[in-house]
């Protein structure tokens, strides 16, 4: 049952994975934003954790200690915007823009004698008798592990921020710092963690595009995912859910469109090739629009230093 | 009557960069007692509390309670030997729940079923009923003060510290508080409650431990005193009472018709057809509970919000759709509550402030440039008219304390020669010396014929200074009434009465 050479059971399934990457660095950002902070370095993150995860495996032979790789080489570039935000009280903002140029700039370095080599293969993680089934197969059991460590971790963050005291905290440091501080929350010290979190998460999703995605280390191999999920936690309204929502939808009209340019459609490339971000940002919005202030749940606090005065 | 000591504090000093905050502070508090501590704005109430409440750490003395040393580090030990406090400011989250708000202040709290009906238990018990399951930004500052006091309460209190619990309630919520100030007293819970409005602590506290400039002056029974023998142990001098010099009311400056706007602050209240004149030589006084649209009137009066042209009208002249920069221009010029961020720019001079308002009306721009020779002379002026405590006007706005910014902000826009000025809280937070010295000023400008609106939360003071009284509520406006002969029943019924608290029923 293909629809004009597109077989809508594969491209499910491809969406899940393509979407990987953003939807990981999307659900760290919107834990380090629900904290209060705004980190626009998930691009550096993502492109140093794809880097470190890549250099890892390549190494150790292990796909798992990659990513594992991933999430420290992100969560340590994560700290020095911790540290200059958090402790020195640099503007947020510009740490972050500095966060992704150095990111860039040390993994183009960092990556030099690795072009061209073969990182070691992830497989799926069930076993083939359940994903060779018709229609649930390729789309609910023939994914590697980390697919579904993304969608455990939308859940898992849902559940953590909605219904535990962790999670609870979280939001008050967000909401309002002063009024945290007066509780006696250690504000900078919850959020330096929140921003190493991000900083892991966003490390993880990298590893995923050259260890998996791609699989190989191209020099900038984020292309930009790192800005996307940036824009998908504003316009998910900084909710795991719509987050994945969001995630699912970029992913599956960037496999459309490629399918589309496949199959020779007569709707121009430059068309097709934008229409994932055009899509994407129009639905969130429409599904952000409407409820204004309190409703659209940005965090109070969001992208303010916060310096505890008498 | 003596009791058991509970508290005391012994010789606690605390030294700031360039000032001490407290000094030699010593005092004790017995089990049941109402504590109350007195003081000006900066004589180091805030401070001493912060300290037994584990905010801050002093620098040499000691605490004991029940006899046993107490140096709380953080809050969370404050909170487990049994001190709470309500904040004045700052402790509650506006787009989380009342139970949220409660379980962040609380050590363990349970689960939040469980948490919810715990707080409808205690909220009934003393009187002061809440939803556990609303919003806390959608709640009326009254309320607001019961999620903190509930949050306080739950968990069984030695040591209740209300720091300027009253500022923000209408009359009858004040008895209401009070009541349940009394029984929690009564059931052996001891109050520190800090203030400095008198009447309400000759009414309600035991023991009195009056600060000045961070020491203490005095120790005494509030109710063996009067209000004003306190007033001038706190200020250290003998208050003036502002005069009224009589004009005869001219035509009308200002006319507000129909006036409806959305509000641009998350969490404010829409403005719903406003409507009210000032005259010249008039003072409207403009009361309300904090959050009933008092913000938003300010900027739709000072041009920051704007409307259709007729709806606002300065001597006549439709302005309604013009900016701040053009009414002021017109003859209406405003001075907003925040003084830092708002009303002035914090890492300006005093002199770049002076000109960022006045530049317009004083004619500070000669060919376009600043003329800053005529802009300082300004700002020198204001400083010597309002008695500005400062090395001189080049300094910062932010390294002023607020009671001498305000001075100066008001100052600023009193000394414009504007006919329409309006201020939004002319003396938050600045000490009874110089709120009298403002309220004198805001009485000469409307004896030089000029029209005011006045907009505090401080009724004492607008029935001081005004010559028509209307309150705002939800964002409308009462009928403006002469202020003589009103009476606070009468004043607390337009207010919208205690909205829908009702008192302690619990019996014990």
């Amino acid at each position: 049952m293909d629809f004009g050479g597109i077989n809508p059971v594969i491209l499910i399934a491809t969406l899940m994975a393509s979407a990987v990457p953003i939807l990981l660095a999307a659900l760290g950002e919107t834990v380090v934003e629900r904290a209060g902070v705004l980190n626009l370095g998930v691009e550096g993150m993502m492109v140093i954790g794809a880097l470190g995860g890549f250099i890892v495996a390549v190494h150790s032979g292990s796909p798992l200690l990659g990513f594992l790789g991933g999430a420290v080489a992100g969560a340590l570039l994560s700290l020095i915007f911790a540290a200059l935000t958090q402790v020195f009280l640099a503007n947020q903002v510009a740490t972050g823009l500095a966060l992704t140029l150095f990111g860039l700039g040390v993994s183009s370095l960092g990556g030099q004698g690795y072009n061209g080599i073969k990182p070691p293969a992830t497989g799926q993680l069930l076993p083939d008798a359940l994903a060779k089934l018709p229609v649930v197969g390729p789309i609910v059991f023939g994914h590697d592990w980390v697919v579904y460590f993304s969608i455990f971790m939308t859940a898992a963050l849902w559940w953590v921020l909605k219904a535990t005291r962790i999670g609870l905290i979280i939001r008050a440091v967000g909401e309002s710092h002063e009024a945290a501080h007066a509780l006696g929350y250690k504000v900078n010290r919850i959020r330096l963690m929140c921003i190493a979190f991000g900083g892991a998460m966003a490390g993880i999703g990298g590893a995923y595009l050259s260890l998996i995605r791609v699989p190989q280390w191209v020099d900038g191999i984020t292309a930009g995912a790192g800005w996307i999920a940036l824009a998908i936690v504003v316009f998910a309204s900084w909710k795991p859910w719509r987050v994945l929502l969001g995630a699912w939808l970029f992913g599956g009209i960037t496999v459309l469109q490629l399918n589309l340019q496949v199959a020779g459609s007569g709707i121009p490339v430059e068309y097709l090739s934008m229409a994932p971000y055009l899509i994407t940002i129009l639905v969130l919005v429409i599904m952000s629009a409407g409820r204004r202030g309190k409703a659209n749940g940005a965090p109070a606090s969001l992208g303010q230093n916060f310096h505890a005065s008498r | 009557m003596t009791r058991p000591e509970l508290l005391r504090v012994e010789g606690i000093t605390k030294a700031y960069p360039g000032v001490v905050a407290n000094s030699d502070v010593s005092f004790s508090i017995g089990e049941g007692e109402i504590h109350a501590l007195l003081g000006e704005n900066g004589a180091g109430k805030s401070t001493m509390v912060k300290m037994i409440y584990g905010l801050v750490r002093p620098d040499s003395g000691v605490m004991t309670l029940r006899g046993a040393g107490y140096a709380p580090s953080k809050p969370a030990e404050a909170r487990r030997l049994g001190v709470a406090m309500v904040f004045q400011h700052f402790s509650l989250f506006e787009a989380l729940n009342v139970a949220e708000n409660v379980a962040l202040g609380m050590e363990s709290p349970p689960p939040m079923r469980e948490l919810a009906a715990r707080i409808r238990a205690v909220s009934e018990e003393y009187g002061l009923p809440l939803d556990p399951s609303r919003m806390v930004g959608d709640l009326s500052a009254g309320e607001r003060q019961r999620v903190e006091i509930i949050r306080c309460l739950l968990q069984d209190p030695k040591l209740l510290i209300m720091d300027e619990p009253t500022s923000v309630l209408t009359p009858q919520e004040v008895e209401i508080l009070f009541k349940t100030l009394r029984q929690l007293a009564r059931e052996g819970t001891a109050i520190l409650y800090i203030s400095h409005k008198l009447e309400e602590i000759k009414g309600l506290c035991d023991e009195a431990t009056i600060l000045r400039r961070g020491k203490v002056v005095a120790t005494c029974t509030p109710r063996e005193r009067t209000a004003r023998e306190m007033a001038e142990l706190m200020v250290g001098q003998a208050l003036k009472t502002p005069e009224r010099r009589l004009a005869a009311k001219g035509e009308v400056a200002l006319g507000v018709s129909d006036l409806s706007v959305e509000s641009p602050i998350p969490f404010g209240t829409a403005l719903k057809g406003i409507s009210f004149t000032v005259a010249k030589g008039e003072v409207l006084g403009i009361a309300g509970v904090a959050g009933n649209g008092q913000d938003e009137l300010l900027l739709a009066l000072s041009g920051e919000l704007k409307a259709a042209p007729d709806k606002v009208r300065v001597l006549s002249q439709p302005v309604g759709d013009l900016g701040p920069v053009e009414r002021r221009r017109a003859g209406l010029v405003a001075a907003p509550e925040d003084r830092y961020g708002h009303a002035a720019a914090p890492d300006m001079s005093l002199v770049e402030n002076a000109f960022l308002t006045a530049g317009v009306r004083k004619g500070l721009t000669k060919n376009g440039f600043v003329d800053w020779s005529g802009t300082r002379a300004f700002a020198e002026e204001i400083i010597a008219a309002y008695d500005v405590r400062t090395p001189g006007p080049d300094v910062a706005a932010r390294a002023l304390s607020g009671g001498n910014l305000q001075k100066f902000l008001m100052g600023r826009e009193l000394m414009q020669g504007a006919s329409v000025i309006v201020i939004n809280q002319p003396t938050w937070g600045v000490d009874a010396a110089a709120a009298a010295q403002i309220r004198q000023s805001i009485l000469d400008r409307a004896g030089e014929g000029a029209a005011l609106v006045v907009i505090s939360q401080d009724l004492d003071e607008l029935l001081e200074v005004a010559d028509s009284f209307a309150v705002l509520n939800e964002g409308r406006l009462t009928r403006p009434r002469p202020t003589e002969g009103l009476t606070m029943d009468e004043i607390g019924l337009m207010m919208g009465g205690a909205h829908g608290m009702e008192v302690a029923h619990h019996a014990g």
